[in-house]
């Protein structure tokens, strides 16, 4: 089976027809996907501005990181199953996107980077980190962020 | 009906004939709206969460809304810009769109919360500002807005489906 037949046994398995045939199933998956970018946006925003001296920058990072991953997860659990649903919805039309497998491969690369290179640096209590590694920290977040932001877009256009 | 016809008016001069026809500009404008909610929608969450006393609760409030007020206020700055442009590129289309006139309602509604807040449960933030939770009707604001800023985003995620449900 090719990666193109998975993708449309998905999209025209029995449950994923029914589900696209419900008039209110796509808006309100879309829907939550939406305000899940709002809680992600603000869990990212307030650690990865602290890390560029902006924001909350009286604050030590720990103070912050330590609260918004709480969000973060929270973000993540609005977005990432909406997110599969979304996808199996229209499956086909999404291998056919490049942004769509550009927006897959930075997802991994931001969660592998968010949960092994920033989350063991930002969580500690006395920082070994120089104002240069924060930022460069924060910005690799923000641009790996603004990347999937990006192609969710895109794919979303018709 | 003069309002409509002021609208139709407005979806007649050719910069929103131009806008409605680009195939890039209104695609790049409604991309920047929608990016753009992570700033505004995201700084302001925290706020409304610290105001509920769920998030950093040993942050002072006043430091918390101070320092994110700048993000909140130029996210929102661009998403109404954004947005206007929307609106001007097919004003009779959004006019009659029922989820966009729920949405500017439900801004509106934000709006006043937000003002009420800053003239009267903000006057005396030095009582509750360390309050790891601070008193009722501080949360009650904080609870309001973040319901109503969900519903506009709702609202505004529900305006292509006009036609799909109420065509």
């Amino acid at each position: 089976m090719t990666l193109l037949e998975l993708f449309q046994w998905i999209q025209y398995s029995p449950p994923l027809v029914a589900m696209r045939g419900s008039p209110w199933f796509f808006p309100a998956i879309a829907g939550i996907h939406l305000l899940g970018l709002g809680v992600l946006g603000g869990a990212v925003l307030l650690v990865d501005l602290r890390l560029l001296g902006l924001g909350l920058a009286r604050q030590p990072v720990a103070v912050l990181a330590r609260d918004a991953e709480r969000w973060l997860l929270a973000g993540l659990a609005l977005m990432l199953p909406t997110g599969v649903l979304l996808f199996m919805c229209f499956a086909t039309k999404y291998y056919y996107l490049t942004a769509f497998w550009v927006k897959l491969t930075a997802l991994v690369l931001v969660l592998a980077f968010t949960f092994l290179v920033r989350r063991p640096r930002i969580m500690r209590d006395r920082p070994d980190m120089t104002p240069f590694g924060a930022r460069v920290l924060g910005i690799v977040s923000l641009s790996l962020w603004t990347t999937i932001a990006l192609g969710g877009r895109l794919i979303g256009l018709p | 009906m003069p309002l409509r016809s002021l609208l139709e008016w407005l979806g007649s001069t050719s910069p929103s004939i131009a806008l409605h026809e680009s195939l890039y500009v209104y695609l790049v404008v409604l991309t920047v709206h929608v990016l753009t909610l992570c700033l505004f929608a995201g700084t302001t969450l925290i706020v409304d969460l610290r105001l509920l006393g769920f998030t950093l609760r040993r942050v002072p409030a006043s430091e918390v809304i101070s320092r994110l007020r700048p993000w909140s206020v130029s996210g929102f700055l661009v998403m109404a810009l954004s947005g206007s442009l929307l609106f001007y590129a097919s004003p009779i289309d959004r006019y009659d769109n029922l989820f966009f006139r729920t949405k500017m309602l439900l801004i509106v509604a934000a709006g006043v919360n937000a003002w009420l807040f800053h003239r009267t449960t903000c006057r005396d933030i030095a009582d509750w500002d360390r309050d790891p939770v601070p008193p009722r009707r501080v949360r009650a604001a904080g609870g309001v807005a973040l319901g109503l800023w969900a519903s506009v985003i709702l609202a505004g995620r529900m305006m292509p489906y006009q036609l799909y449900w109420f065509g």
